[in-house]
């Protein structure tokens, strides 16, 4: 196992370390979904997901 | 009483502009400055390990330092040291996939990519107005889940795990784009530094990603 290996672990446990305290403040505090708000989501995120498939064929064609 | 209300609607309206114009310009100032120092890093020929410590570097001005001074002047300074370690960060990065047969068509791919998907996200969050701020609780700990696997697949080192890593860090980002363009737009988020910085990390984090994804499939 090399330092470099261990080093960037160390770095992620950092940042989970860091965002533990937000993430249970986020958790408490965000509104609740209203009908229709996933929807919203979806779609564009549906998107981004096509967008990078058609870029995953481009540079492999 | 009614007569004020047409004009604090107005003033608060003009604040949220005001935000997110200062958003996208510092964004965009940032973005190139970013570029820059990774330009420097990629002719220094930087090492693997320099990088680290360049984001140990960011991690520490985003934790200790960026909360102190987002209110005053110095946040601006602050923004443009996280920036420049970041983008100094990812010069081994890129020299080591523009040593590949392909590498400026998977690099310029990834940053074209990038910044069509935030033009996209955000042009979608500012025509619609919806407020995305349920998704906040979601994309934390989509992003925990994320970091959780990626320190497992250190030790593994599994492709297939590493891929669909990359893959989920571009969905939460993207969710992240969506919450805070959102959270400016409807005045949850008012200090336009703390709004820059969140904005950049999930542009850095995207490109990267995509970069990794493009990697594996273009790699001729």
């Amino acid at each position: 196992m090399d330092w470099l290996k261990i080093s960037t672990a160390i770095f992620l446990i950092l940042l989970l370390v860091f965002l533990l305290p937000r993430a249970k403040h986020m958790l408490s505090n965000s509104p609740k979904a209203e009908k229709g708000d996933w929807q919203a989501v979806l779609l564009p995120l549906i998107g981004v997901v096509g967008f990078i498939v058609l870029l995953v064929w481009m540079v492999s064609k | 009483m009614d007569n004020y209300q047409p004009s604090i609607a107005a003033s608060s309206a003009l604040s949220v502009n005001k935000v997110l114009r200062n958003t996208y310009m510092l964004l965009s100032i940032t973005l190139i400055f970013s570029a820059l120092t990774a330009a420097l890093s990629m002719v220094m020929q930087v090492s693997p390990g320099v990088s680290l410590a360049c984001s140990f570097g960011a991690l520490a001005l985003i934790w200790f330092v960026l909360p102190r001074t987002a209110q005053s002047a110095a946040g601006i300074g602050v923004v443009f040291a996280i920036t420049g370690l970041l983008g100094f960060g990812l010069g081994p990065v890129l020299n080591h996939y523009l040593s590949l047969s392909n590498g400026s068509e998977l690099v310029a791919t990834s940053l074209g990519g990038t910044g069509i998907i935030f033009l996209a996200l955000s042009g979608y969050v500012l025509t619609t107005r919806r407020d995305f701020s349920f998704m906040g609780g979601f994309l934390i700990v989509g992003l925990i889940i994320a970091i959780l696997a990626a320190v497992a697949n250190i030790f593994l080192g599994i492709p297939a795990l590493s891929l669909a890593i990359s893959a989920a860090i571009i969905l939460v980002m993207s969710g992240f784009i969506l919450y805070e363009t959102s959270q400016v737009v409807h005045g949850g988020e008012t200090n336009y530094v703390m709004a820059t910085v969140s904005l950049y990390l999930s542009l850095y984090n995207i490109f990267t990603s995509l970069l990794h994804i493009l990697g594996i499939f273009g790699d001729e």
